[in-house]
């Protein structure tokens, strides 16, 4: 995997180049740098407060960075609205906010992008193409379901964070950005997010992954930033790293031993 | 391509269970169970037929027109309390526009279509403009209706009814269309039967077939999430006032061409029928899930106890005590098999 990781001679999906943002006389970011590529995994780790949700909000185009620069694909980025984030292929999944509970499965794979048939206007679904569409789509991804028909809602929350991540692969997401995507799961469904971390990235996705979890990030990232109170503390290459760097890096950490063996175990499939 | 053939772990799934897992399945064995009953109960020996189907299906159709569009609202996360003012307000409209301004009755439709229409845009706008609860809204709207029902007739017409519309020349006209009978089998139907029936299949198609369906559950269900899956919520929840408010009007224009006339207070008291349908029907009042089919057969069972009572010679006063036991129970048994179809999974 780490011949994935040579990046001397791509363009950057997304780079940031001294990236700061403040609010009225409150300084939310400062100097931030970072570059992802294509097929890669950038975990931004923090503590609650060091910045991490100001940086999604610049990345995802909710606001806009007072001062550095911002580039998607080498072009400046120049963001009003999640609309145009997601119009440059930039998809963000939130933790909470990704699924309808109650609705099936295939219902909310294709939720605001409903392929249709016959007169478009009408906007009737082409049903038969979204379940079909979405079961590939998921079994591509590893996540083998045997009923598109059933209520996400029944899905396990790792699951459905899958589907999640599937979705913004399906509707060609460049970079993903995935918004503290294990903090609510226990260590198995964590695991499983994390396997469909590395899925999106070996179909060639950008993948920002944002965390508080410096195990889950050394399980799958290739490179880590570090913000603290507002600024880029440390930035690392998978490489250079070891984990108890990481943790020492971070303020606090905690044991998750169980979740590395099991990762480890998926990796060396 | 092995997706392309039904996964063989999809058999598991018996058939009892999917049954179980629609919404207006309790609605639909409740209504067996209640047509049941009344057919046991039945003095006349007529409810099962259909000189009785004609009676309770004249009773359900213009509670079940209504009740569909207001089931899907529901879905959606909203209510319309506004709803049964609607359809007396909608009839005296039109039914002052005829007799004391003269106009045309398909003109007067018109207008008072288009204003109910105005009234479900500005429930929907206030609603999700605002952000308060669209139950305190909607109330709001039922008693600023409610007054001005009263105030505009008495001022128009020195009564609390509005008369003499079937004067007008295209009355017949507009009659056969909305309030004429049809005769089936010798028995004698109120065409809003056809109406109740062609909407049901309209909503269910709209609901379970359509991009916009798959925003009316969205909105309901889960409103951040649908937003950020790029779904208009907004758009769609004041779509579906509209909608509301719409479908009431064209329910006060059926009564006002039925009953040649219309009193100030019609309607007034309805919406908790339709909400009762709805609910009935296994519409979640939360939000997020329901059907149209349901609504319907929640009619359905009204329209049987508003016949049945009165064929089974009991006191016509117990309707109203029926039918709170039968919501109850009705939500209930829809909550527990709704609870049962997703814990099992099978």
């Amino acid at each position: 995997m780490s011949a994935k990781a040579s990046t001397k001679n791509l363009t950057p999906s997304l780079e940031l180049k001294d990236v700061g943002k403040s609010f009225g006389s409150v300084v939310a970011l400062r100097e931030v740098s970072l570059a992802v590529y294509p097929g890669q995994v950038t975990c931004v780790l923090g503590d609650n407060g060091a910045g991490k949700s100001t940086l999604i909000k610049i990345l995802s185009g909710v606001h806009k960075q007072s001062e550095g620069e911002f580039t998607v694909a080498g072009v400046a980025a120049d963001f009003n609205s999640p609309r145009d984030a997601m119009s440059k292929g930039i998809a963000t999944v939130f933790q909470d906010l990704a699924t309808v509970p109650l609705m099936s499965v295939w219902r909310n794979f294709f939720l605001g992008n409903e392929p249709k048939k016959w007169w478009k206007p009408l906007g009737i679904l082409d049903i038969a193409k979204a379940k079909r569409v979405a079961k590939e789509e998921l079994l591509a991804m590893g996540i083998d379901l045997r009923d598109t028909n059933q209520p996400i809602g029944t899905l396990s929350g790792g699951e459905r964070q899958a589907v999640a991540i599937a979705r913004a692969v399906y509707f060609g997401a460049n970079v993903l950005i995935l918004d503290e995507p294990t903090s609510a799961l226990g260590v198995r469904q964590s695991g499983i997010v994390l396997k469909y971390i590395l899925a999106a990235r070996d179909r060639g996705v950008a993948v920002i992954f944002i965390t508080h979890n410096p195990h889950h990030a050394n399980l799958v990232g290739d490179r880590f930033i570090l913000l603290n109170r507002g600024r880029m503390t440390a930035s690392f290459e998978r490489e250079t790293v070891v984990l108890d760097e990481l943790i020492q890096a971070m303020a606090g950490g905690s044991e998750l031993d169980t979740l590395t063996h099991e990762i480890n175990v998926i990796r060396n499939d | 391509m092995t997706t392309a053939k039904p996964d063989e772990r999809i058999q598991k799934v018996s058939l009892v269970t999917k049954a179980l897992r629609r919404p207006e399945f309790g609605a639909l064995l409740g209504a067996l169970v209640i047509f049941t009953m009344f057919t046991v109960a039945d003095t006349t020996g007529n409810f099962a037929g259909l000189q009785g189907a004609a009676g309770w299906t004249h009773f359900a159709a213009p509670v079940g027109i209504v009740a569909i569009f207001v089931a899907l609202l529901m879905i959606s996360g909203e209510f319309d309390l506004s709803s049964g003012v609607m359809v007396g307000t909608a009839g005296l409209m039109a039914g002052n526009l005829i007799s004391e301004l003269g106009l045309g009755v398909w003109p007067s439709m018109l207008i008072t279509i288009t204003f109910a229409g105005l009234v479900g845009l500005a429930n929907g706008l206030l609603v999700v403009r605002t952000g308060l609860p669209s139950f305190i809204v909607t109330l709001a709207t039922f008693f600023v209706l409610k007054g001005v029902n009263l105030a505009v007739t008495k001022m128009l017409t020195g009564t609390v009814r509005v008369d003499g519309i079937d004067v007008a020349p295209d009355f017949e006209d507009a009659r056969s269309w909305f309030a004429t009978k049809i005769d089936i089998g010798g028995s004698s139907f109120q065409i809003s039967v056809l109406w109740w029936i062609g909407f049901t299949i309209f909503a269910t198609w709209l609901l379970t077939r359509t991009t916009f369906g798959n925003w009316i559950f969205a909105s309901g269900g889960d409103p951040n999430a649908a937003r950020n899956a790029g779904v208009p919520v907004a758009r769609t929840k004041v779509t579906l006032f509209v909608l509301t408010s719409m479908a009431a009007a064209l329910v006060g224009i059926m009564t006002l061409l039925e009953l040649r006339g219309m009193q100030a207070g019609q309607g007034v008291g309805q919406e908790f029928y339709y909400i009762i349908a709805a609910a009935v029907g296994g519409t979640l009042l939360t939000g997020g899930a329901g059907s149209a089919i349901g609504a319907t057969i929640g009619a359905a069972i009204m329209g049987f106890a508003a016949i049945g009572i009165p064929y089974a010679l009991w006191d016509q006063d117990w309707v109203s005590t029926f039918l709170g036991v039968i919501l109850f129970l009705a939500v209930l048994v829809n909550t527990w098999l709704s609870k049962r179809a997703k814990g099992a999974r099978k």
